[in-house]
């Protein structure tokens, strides 16, 4: 057994997904032996999933970048032909060209990064350098979640919520959500059947976690808003609704001025006008009160509002409370007429609405936690209404996207749910004002050159006089977030960039800075088209898009088209930070951060991304990045961490474990030079209990909205109602009407706004689906992420290979008949955009209008170290070519394409496309099509293996 | 006498793969490693997994059920492989009744795993031995490690807990108790062969509501609901009745 005997096991956190579990990293002779899940994580409790299990092949694999690559003179893009450069050339080219990019005009310069866990940083480079062009991947994942929940409840699930299944008696989940959270799921899942309670999944194909629900129903792709307004519907018309929860703490009770003369009309009366224009909502509403039959200030002593009916105010004008309003919305979206839009049966409808209506009322949770609220009101007690909810990108990927998921936030709000126990739960640092406080620049100055862009790049407008735009309406920036086309694109539109740039539109840029992001092949839609315009050129023979840098650790798709590659480590060999800044980790009973730390030494050249743009933002002096005197005031990455305060003296850093100079401060402190060491000797994680009183109901907890602003996490601790009725929806539709004093839209997206940002929420048919002949494309074609490979960058991986190689096209067993297609026949699949060449797969797990596949299995020929009749690229396929990133409008001889997007949000629709489906002719190859030229392996891979005998240690893991 | 077993609750795996890849990580740097991967990096890859996670589905549509099932060597009382092998490599050892095979006496003939018919053997091509799960017999009496350390891989790695491990014949044990209380069952009994390991099915939990739960008296749309009333002016019974 000596050889058993683990030499070294050191603590870090796992990035083989996003979910970033604690690990354990066991090393023999400087190899990995075994990586397990650590015990003691809050997270993960010890567990680990199929990828963490498999980082071992993620660190050693031939797909590897191991030095800094140019791409050779006279190559053409795409077609991997590098050299290999020094890092001391590449940050000269890279200073020289970024520093005259800088010096004339900033926006220019555009970086988007794939993941979104590090936008502290990257946002703040980009910030300091002056581009408003930045974004992470939240606009082609899943933004309508994250903007139709925190612009209804001031929350939203993962990082920010999540259902508390540790209480709850229901649990319904709705659409793909397997990857937030991953093992966190899993474990409450598991405990929550064994529990008793009774798991409902609502979701076209019965896969992952929908596989072990105690009922699966069937329901068409991009029609959830519609099932929900049903059950809003048999809710509100059964009396299933928590009254004294709305009455409280939503603005259910809010009179609104419904003159439809007025210029008021569809705002909230007020008493007055409020002292300060700040980011929290004031108390000065009204109610109708119930006793003396008069308005009232909200929350006034012992009054009680009606919710619904009709009331005269003194001077006439008719007002309504919000309740009312949405109950005339929702009056005609009966089970009958749901039934005919999602296919399932009215029954099922209703009998899920009793499910939940009864269980939240009659299951009621009463916890002895004495708590005070934002008027000052003691409770004895916390209770609860043991429904919880979870969906992600299922709801979110569909142009309908936003405002179904303002009714799943007004459903879980009817039912009394939010930062209760049982129901959904918030983590620090939410909940927040709704809208949050940060706001995009709101005018063109706000870029200059050789300054910081004055502004957060990505921010949460509250009315149309935030938005992004220039004198005529126009957008900003590349993406065209935060313009009149995409509002509220809290995310940016990151699936825009590439072909905006490419076409000029609103402008031209010089250098693309692309982190971690396949945009040549699975993070982008029309892959086909994005990869002609990387290469495009226009009449000088000049590249449209001029300079394109690409960071990541893998020979990929898009490395292929870069100009320059900057080689970066692995998640073993980095110093990195889940931070509070950020997208942290945080738990139901309070805020949590934690760290990677290098257990490897880095291989080859690799250098962290994090480094990568210190060493920049030194080289080109950015602000933030330079002492006074001009000097390099960060010597690297982790000095940066523990010594950089977003304001001198302000004691908030990227971590909020042991600050203050020896380490005893939490949350708020000086920096701490030993703070890295005290994370390493406590299983690199920071977790800070909040007492229970300040565990639920933070929407309008006093002590904990205190608690909130002392630390400041949030600015201001007024209480966040529940916005039932959207005032903040209703400021945009108000302009697109012309009224009011704020910007008003360009004409031709003044009908846009005005129809898609409805106050209340409303069911409409997706875009591309009222683009589309739908009997000419029948199906609706959908992608899920397997488990195995969710959120990873896996098909590299030796082990998870072998457990997806290739994927096929799922097809109801029935549908496929009909068209005389039999299991595992060869077919097209075809949209309106493109065609792919596949396998059918027969399934009795899938509603008869959907086609489904595993996403991004599928690779190009050559890529991620694979060799060229790798099944990835043979038989495996990707959807993307048939999913296009805009949606074309011609207007008056005028181009007026918009991006294929929610009309709110900008969030990528890639749920919405719509297929028909084909056997191959005869004589038609057993390949998949379209197929592109192989890609060589660059300078610098290690060579593949074609046996591999793992075995750690000095016998040869690597050999 | 001790059986040592996995019981694999169905009705809570989610087909995640963990105990697959966590088993292969573990084992691969151990005594009963390497195991092999061929073309790990080209067509048709194919490795060495002691453990793997078959998915199908029951059923047609809409009635139809995913079942994720993951199977490993069942380390049966009277495994059909063990008889076979023509040089004793095959055993199932008496203090625990783990069934393992040492490889310095394997030729790699193949007569166990036709023999067992759960085709939970996995001939190693390069090295040309036998390999199966050994329930981590590594990891389980090391006493170096922590007792929660001291489980099977897979077990350890289980994000929903679907992997319990134990002794089946102690009546008092984790999982005697949960085959007896959950149904739990063996794979083909038929074949005689007594599985240790066992299966955890499916259970499904149903709310029933009752028409009256719908009818409440502190229904708030009684609170709120304004029944009309007539206007005053209206004409009524008091205008012309005169009695």
């Amino acid at each position: 057994m000596t050889q058993q005997s683990v030499q070294e096991v050191k603590n870090t956190t796992c990035y083989m997904c996003a979910c970033r579990c604690g690990i354990r990293v066991h090393l023999r002779d400087g190899e990995v032996r075994y990586i397990d899940g650590n015990p003691d994580h809050p997270l993960n409790k010890g567990v680990i999933c199929a990828k963490g299990s498999s980082g071992i092949m993620k660190q050693y694999s031939p797909a590897r970048l191991t030095q800094p690559l140019r791409r050779k003179a006279g190559a053409e893009r795409g077609a991997g032909e590098f050299e290999p450069i020094s890092w001391e050339e590449t940050f000269t080219i890279l200073t020289e060209r970024l520093g005259k990019i800088r010096a004339t005009d900033p926006k220019k310069f555009a970086l988007f990064t794939g993941r979104d866990q590090m936008q502290a940083l990257t946002g703040m480079f980009a910030r300091q350098f002056g581009t408003p062009n930045y974004a992470a991947h939240g606009g082609f994942c899943s933004v309508n979640m994250a903007a139709g929940m925190i612009y209804t409840i001031g929350g939203s699930f993962w990082e920010f919520g999540g259902p508390d299944l540790d209480r709850a008696k229901l649990f319904v989940m709705i659409g793909t959500a397997e990857d937030h959270h991953s093992n966190p799921m899993k474990m409450a899942l598991s405990k929550f059947k064994r529990d008793g309670g009774r798991f409902v999944s609502i979701n076209p194909v019965r896969t992952g976690y929908s596989a072990i629900a105690d009922e699966w129903v069937p329901i068409r792709p991009g029609t959830d808003g519609a099932f929900l307004l049903a059950v809003i519907h048999e809710i509100i018309q059964k009396g299933l609704y928590d009254r004294d929860f709305l009455v409280q703490y939503s603005n259910a009770g809010e009179l609104v001025n419904v003159n439809e003369t007025s210029d008021e009309f569809g705002m909230f009366l007020r008493t007055e006008v409020p002292e300060e224009e700040a980011c929290y909502d004031p108390q000065d509403k009204l109610w109708w009160d119930r006793t003396t039959n008069q308005p009232v200030v909200t929350h006034a002593e012992g009054a009680d509002p009606f919710l619904l009916g009709e009331f005269k105010m003194k001077d006439g004008t008719p007002v309504k409370p919000s309740f009312q309003l949405l109950l005339e919305r929702v009056k005609d979206y009966t089970p009958e007429w749901a039934e005919g839009v999602t296919g399932i049966p009215a029954d099922t409808i209703r009998r899920l609405a009793y499910e939940m209506g009864v269980t939240a009322r009659d299951q009621r949770i009463e916890l002895p936690i004495a708590w005070t609220d934002s008027w000052g009101k003691e409770h004895d007690t916390v209770t609860g209404n043991p429904v919880a909810f979870h969906a992600m990108r299922g709801l979110a990927a569909h142009s309908n996207g936003f405002q179904s998921i303002r009714a799943l936030a007004i459903l879980m709000s009817l039912l009394g749910t939010i930062d209760r126990p049982g129901g959904f739960r918030h983590k620090v640092p939410f909940p927040r004002p709704i809208p949050p406080c940060a706001r995009p620049p709101n005018h063109p100055n706000a870029v200059q050159p050789n300054k910081p862009l004055d502004g957060m790049a990505l921010g949460w407008p509250a009315d149309p006089d935030d938005l992004f735009v220039d004198e005529n309406g126009g957008p900003v920036r590349i993406d065209k977030g935060f313009s009149w086309e995409y509002p509220l694109s809290v995310h940016g539109l990151m699936h825009n960039a590439i072909t905006n740039a490419w076409r000029g539109d609103p402008y031209k840029i010089d250098t693309l800075l692309i982190f971690m992001a396949n945009m040549a092949w699975n993070s982008t839609m029309n892959a086909v088209e994005v990869r002609k315009m990387l290469n495009d050129k226009d009449e000088n023979g000049e590249y449209k898009i001029p300079f394109i840098v690409v960071a990541d650790a893998f020979q990929s798709e898009m490395t292929a088209f870069a100009d320059l590659i900057l080689p970066d480590t692995t998640y073993l060999e980095r110093h990195d930070v889940m931070s509070l800044l950020d997208r942290p980790i945080s738990e139901f009973d309070g805020p949590v951060d934690s760290v990677r730390i290098p257990v490897l030494p880095p291989t080859g050249q690799c250098k962290p991304f994090q480094e990568v743009l210190i060493e920049l933002g030194s080289r080109l002096k950015l602000p933030a990045f330079t002492t006074k005197d001009g000097q390099r005031k960060y010597r690297d990455y982790p000095d940066f961490i523990v010594n950089y305060e977003t304001e001198p003296g302000s004691g908030i850093g990227f971590l909020a474990g042991w600050r203050g100079r020896g380490g005893e401060k939490s949350l708020r402190g000086e920096p701490n030079p030993n703070q890295w060491e005290m994370y390493a000797k406590n299983n690199c994680v920071f977790h800070h209990e909040l007492p229970k009183s300040y565990q639920y109901m933070r929407n309008w907890n006093q002590g904990y909205l205190e608690w909130s602003q002392r630390n400041r996490i949030t600015r201001y601790a007024e209480p966040i109602l529940i916005n039932i009725y959207s005032e903040v929806l209703m400021r945009f539709r108000q302009a697109a009407q012309g009224k009011g004093f704020s910007r008003k839209p360009p004409a031709h997206l003044a009908k846009r706004v005005e129809t898609f940002f409805d106050p209340l929420p409303f069911y409409y048919d997706t875009l591309e689906a009222q683009a589309t002949d739908k009997h000419q494309y029948p199906l609706a074609a959908i992608t899920q992420r397997p488990m195995a490979m969710y959120h990873s960058w896996d098909s590299q991986n030796a082990w998870l290979r072998q457990i997806h190689a290739h994927n096929l096209l799922y097809v109801n067993a029935h549908t496929a008949r009909v068209q005389g297609i039999e299991d595992g026949d060869w077919i097209w699949v075809e949209s309106q955009w493109g065609k792919v060449k596949c396998m059918a797969k027969h399934s009795e797990a899938v509603e008869p209008g959907t086609v489904w596949t595993w996403n991004a299995i599928g690779k190009a020929a050559g890529a991620w170290g694979l060799t060229p009749d790798a099944n990835e690229s043979q038989k495996g396929f990707l959807l993307n070519h048939l999913i296009s990133e805009e949606l074309p409008a011609c207007e008056r001889g005028v181009d007026r394409r918009v991006s294929n997007s929610d009309p709110i949000t900008g969030q990528a629709a890639w749920y919405d496309v719509r297929v028909k489906i084909y056997k191959v002719g005869a004589g038609e190859t057993a390949v998949t099509e379209p197929q592109f030229p192989p890609l060589k392996p660059y300078p610098g891979q290690v060579e593949r293996k074609s046996i591999w005998n793992y075995f750690a240690g000095k016998k040869g893991g690597k050999q | 006498m001790t059986q040592l077993a996995l019981v694999i609750d169905l009705n809570v795996c989610v087909g995640c793969h963990a105990c697959v890849t966590n088993c292969k990580e573990w084992n691969t740097s151990g005594p009963a490693g390497p195991m092999v991967d061929q073309n790990p990096y080209d067509k048709d890859p194919t490795g060495t997994f002691f453990n793997r996670v078959q998915t199908f589905e029951v059923g047609e549509f809409p009635n139809t059920e995913t079942v994720h099932f993951p199977k490993s060597c069942l380390h049966c009382e009277e495994p059909p492989c063990v008889p076979v092998c023509p040089t004793g490599a095959s055993y199932k050892r008496k203090e625990d009744g783990i069934v393992l095979v040492d490889y310095d006496k394997c030729i790699g003939c193949k007569y166990c795993s036709w023999a067992c018919p759960y085709g939970a053997r996995e001939i190693d091509e390069h090295q040309r031995v036998m390999k199966k799960c050994t329930l981590c017999v590594d990891r389980i009496y090391d006493t170096t490690m922590t007792a929660d350390e001291r489980r099977p891989a897979c077990v350890r790695a289980c994000p929903t807990s679907a992997r319990l491990f134990g002794d089946i014949h102690d009546p008092d044990s984790e999982v005697s108790k949960a085959i007896r209380e959950n149904g739990g069952y063996a794979l083909m009994p038929e074949w005689g062969t007594q599985p240790a390991n066992h299966y955890l099915p499916r259970r499904k939990t149903n709310i029933r509501i009752r028409e009256d739960e719908l009818e409440r008296a502190d229904n708030p749309l009684k609170i709120d609901s304004q029944l009309p009333k007539p206007g005053k002016a209206e004409p009524s019974l008091d205008d012309v009745t005169s009695w």
